[in-house]
């Protein structure tokens, strides 16, 4: 059902209202109602807890070997909320306008209301349930502030966020799996929906243990399976983040919302050679003592610190003379593909550039001196408190460096590039998270989200606890409420049946290929055609290209794929293979996506629309809706828009200048 | 940082399931960049072996910056390798040099039993938590956040130890496979909060019972645990946990 379901009324009334008439399940009821949840990250896992809680029978299925392991643990910076404890004029509407303008008004003002209105009880929650956020003396919680918001609402645990919500909200599913109301399924993977009637029932998933393939009923399926970054190969995913679960259900008629929206982050460790297998993130903070160049020679084969200041092009100082360094995320980030295409990157690869502290750590010094009372101080006295400070600051981030590269970032530049770290779109929901199969949902970073075109930082923590704490406990009661005369269905159904037999086949015509490449070669490549082509940077001829080619990996991966082991064993070749094949189709509708939309907004850049001076140039009038796009046939997709309306937050072109 | 390359030659635990007895095979690999973590390293040899025709090894991973808890090698005698505070995908190549030979195997203990190759089960640490490492505290009955300040010392020492990630060196370096540290460390994230507190002795005494239940050995304070934590998780949480264990049998009301 593509109808976006806002509630009538006033945007901030619209959630309360839509909360006390909802329709409710009797807790009698419950106990006979089963839900199936797909991935145990923030979204999953405290979709999980909650709705095992409230006496809902949940089956929890993750790819991991245990809940705790999925990938929301590596969140490093933060989550925000709508405290205001700071006293700096915070507030539910400031974060709601904040989220809309930096999606560049490309999200649903609906959702993000929400999104923003129960952003502090999510606080409350996790402290609740003893997630150690940091402190104050006084032992109040501390903030910080985060990407150009310009207030102080970023709640954190160290560098180790994500981890620390994620062991809440794991500790509760646990303890639900006690309680005997969450069964979990660890080392599973769903490889297909079932539908009957017109309805969601069930899934087929894969024991990985055994290679055996289950069938589980439900009275309704929820999705939380994650990002789907890794279909460039390299990204800061964990290496088992994948579109399956996604895709299938995409296939099986949910529509898969603006796809080409990936958020690149512009200061990760850079790659290292062919046999790189993730990237690393290395906090945007740093670029607020740092300062980022290239030699302004080609391919300059001296070291660093034998490069003369003259010889050195601090380009976004030079092109950007107004923000500098602090350039939002995809200037920054399409500046430094540039310069390294253009010859002019460095390391062993080429395809970095520096991020210097050298400036900082003397300007730091020459204060810590004057503070300290040391007339004339040597350069020696000035380095040594300078180092000080910066290690204060961003120590764990320069040991980090330091452990994956073996250089010393106090003494020598750090190497960065950008890299594909989150992707906005995902599968279309409506207002109550419901995809466009009935009794399907999608939440967190797998449904197409409250980001629009571009997410702000500590964002994502908030938006996967707010669906599965928040919203998805209130909005299945309205579905679930009409399912209560319905029987669990056995298993032995004719469509689990066919849903098995699909899917057993599929496994099959996978091992019988019996080609010559690994499953990993061709992820490989499939990351190389969309990072050229559906990248930091997109054009027409570039994307009719990666279509081309996608389409003949496609042909060539069904065609010589080699797959080792048996189906009916632990095989980590077998789960690749067909993870591989799904990104290799999505790649095709990003570039699709891509394609279609003739405007740049938030991550997506179009070169063909860019103002004189390379700022993305969005276009209102023609690309004002989210992309909604239904599977066909074989690389066929049609192409839904949801129009969007915006009655508060009027959209305007976001300038850094 | 001069980048080299290297020959080296590994011995790796081969089992195909949990019945096969398993044995050492010897492979060698070559060209090896002193940049590519040890898990590329192993990537490099599958891919490989899958170009063979091989079956190639099988390994957990994950996240690959350290923090999921899902490696869990044990690299010449050492779980994650020779690194301190380093879980094996944070591992380099450069800790090696051409030539050397490279033993690896999976973790050792009666309560992880192997899967394949070096892949092992450690559902027991999930089974663990469920018998009371967690707050009960259903969704919708908190407080305000600010409404219960906490000493900030106790603060960061419970975060200490909630930055354990569960992965289970400490029972694999550990001569009897004890979970003490892992449980301690959960055991001290919970008591030093106060929300943690009205659980304080129910959860101790059930946890240390599955614990045992689930077959780890007992703790002789010998300390392996705390030499080879990823996290550094400091041995003075089994400390804590020893004085709040009695502290629940001597003060119990049951």
């Amino acid at each position: 059902m593509f109808k976006s379901n806002i509630p009538d009324g006033s945007l901030d009334k619209k959630w309360e209202d839509y909360k006390g008439h909802v329709k409710l399940v009797n807790p009698a009821n419950k106990r006979s109602l089963e839900v199936i949840i797909i991935g145990t990250g923030l979204a999953g896992a405290s979709a999980a807890a909650s709705l095992g809680e409230m006496g809902y029978k949940v089956k929890a299925f993750c790819f991991q070997d245990s809940p705790r392991r999925a990938h929301s643990i590596a969140a490093q910076g933060g989550i925000n909320a709508a405290k205001n404890y700071q006293n700096d004029g915070d507030s539910t509407f400031r974060l709601f306008y904040d989220t809309i303008k930096g999606g560049d008004y490309r999200s649903r003002e609906s959702n993000v209301y929400r999104l923003a209105a129960v952003s502090a009880s999510i606080i409350d929650q996790c402290v609740a349930q003893g997630v150690p956020f940091a402190r104050e003396y006084g032992g109040l919680l501390s903030n910080r502030s985060f990407g150009g918001v310009q207030v102080q609402r970023t709640f954190y645990a160290a560098g180790q966020t994500g981890q620390q919500l994620l062991i809440g909200a794991y500790q509760a599913l646990e303890r639900q799996v006690a309680l005997g109301t969450v069964e979990m399924f660890t080392r599973h993977e769903m490889l297909e929906i079932v539908i009957i009637d017109g309805k969601t029932r069930g899934i087929i998933a894969r024991n990985l243990v055994t290679g055996e393939l289950e069938r589980h009923f439900g009275h309704a399926v929820l999705l939380a399976s994650g990002g789907y970054g890794n279909v460039f190969y390299l990204s800061t995913n964990a290496m088992g983040s994948n579109v399956t679960a996604a895709w299938k259900a995409h296939k099986q008629g949910a529509y898969f919302g603006n796809p080409c929206f990936t958020q690149i982050h512009p200061t990760c460790i850079p790659v290292t050679g062919d046999h790189q297998s993730k990237l690393t993130l290395m906090s945007e903070s740093l670029r607020n003592d740092g300062r980022i160049w290239v030699p302004k020679e080609k391919n300059d084969p001296r070291k660093p610190g034998e490069i003369p200041e003259a010889e050195r092009d601090y380009y976004l100082e030079r092109r950007y003379p107004a923000f500098g360094n602090l350039v939002p995320r995809d200037v920054a980030s399409r500046a430094a593909k540039e310069r390294c295409d253009a010859g002019y990157g460095v390391g062993t690869s080429k395809q970095a550039v520096y991020l210097d502290f050298a400036t900082a750590i003397e300007r730091y010094g020459k204060t810590e001196c004057r503070k300290h009372g040391i007339d004339n101080p040597t350069a020696e006295d000035i380095r040594h408190h300078g180092v000080e400070v910066v290690k204060e600051k961003y120590g764990n981030l320069f040991d980090m460096y330091a452990k994956i590269t073996g250089e010393d970032p106090y003494t020598t530049p750090m190497r960065i590039y950008p890299a594909v770290h989150y992707t906005m779109g995902g599968l279309w929901v409506d207002y109550e998270l419901m995809t466009t199969i009935p009794g399907l949902y999608a939440m967190g970073e797998a449904n197409f989200s409250d980001h629009g075109a571009n997410r702000l930082g500590a964002s994502a923590l908030m938006q996967g606890l707010a669906d599965g704490y928040f919203v998805i406990p209130y909005t299945i009661g309205n579905y679930l409420a009409d399912e209560i005369r319905t029987k669990a269905i056995p298993t032995s159904h004719a469509a689990f049946e066919a849903a098995e037999k699909i899917v057993s086949e599929r496994l099959s015509q996978l091992k019988n290929i019996n080609g010559t490449q690994s499953p990993e070669s061709f992820h490989k490549r499939l990351g190389k055609i969309m990072w050229d082509k559906c990248g930091m940077a997109r054009n027409e001829a570039g994307l009719k290209e990666a279509i081309e080619e996608i389409r003949a990996l496609k042909a060539e991966f069904w065609r010589d794929v080699r797959i080792t082991g048996n189906i009916a064993e632990f095989n980590p070749e077998l789960d690749k293979a067909g993870r591989v094949a799904d990104f290799i189709e999505l790649g095709e509708l990003m570039c699709q996506d891509a394609l279609m939309r003739r405007e740049s907004c938030g991550g997506h850049f179009r070169e063909e629309m860019q103002t004189e001076d390379g700022e993305a140039k969005r276009d209102d009038a023609n690309f004002s809706f989210v992309a909604a796009w239904e599977y066909k046939s074989d690389s066929n997709w049609e192409l839904h828009k949801e129009q969007l309306e915006f009655e508060v937050a009027h959209p305007s072109q976001r300038s850094y200048k | 940082m001069e980048h080299y390359t290297m020959n080296l030659t590994l011995k790796v635990w081969r089992q195909k399931n949990k019945k096969d007895k398993g044995s050492f095979e010897t492979y060698t690999v070559s060209d090896i960049s002193s940049e590519m973590s040890f898990l590329e390293m192993f990537d490099v040899l599958n891919e490989r072996m899958v170009h063979e025709g091989k079956e190639p090894i099988a390994f957990d991973h994950d996240c690959r910056e350290g923090i999921c808890g899902m490696c869990s090698m044990y690299i010449n005698g050492r779980p994650h390798g020779p690194w301190e505070g380093t879980t094996t995908c944070q591992l380099h190549m450069r800790a090696f040099k051409d030539g050397d030979t490279i033993v690896v195997e999976p973790w050792r203990a009666n309560a992880f039993p192997v899967i394949k190759d070096l892949v092992v089960d450690r559902s027991a640490f999930d089974r663990i938590i469920q018998a009371g490492g967690y707050i009960s505290v259903n969704t919708g009955n908190a407080v305000d956040a600010n409404a219960t300040p906490i000493e900030k010392n106790k603060a960061d020492t419970s975060f200490a130890a909630a930055a354990c990630i569960g992965c289970g060196a400490c029972v694999a370096a550990c001569k009897n496979s004890s979970a003490l540290l892992f449980l301690s460390a959960k055991v001290s994230h919970l008591a030093l909060l106060p929300q943690g507190g009205p659980e304080r002795k129910t959860r101790v005494v059930d946890m240390i019972a599955q614990m045992d239940k689930e077959g780890f050995g007992s703790c002789t304070s010998t300390g392996a645990c705390e030499a080879v934590c990823p996290k550094e998780i400091p041995i003075t949480n089994i400390a804590r946990l020893n004085a709040e264990y009695g502290h629940a049998g001597l003060t119990s009301d049951k």
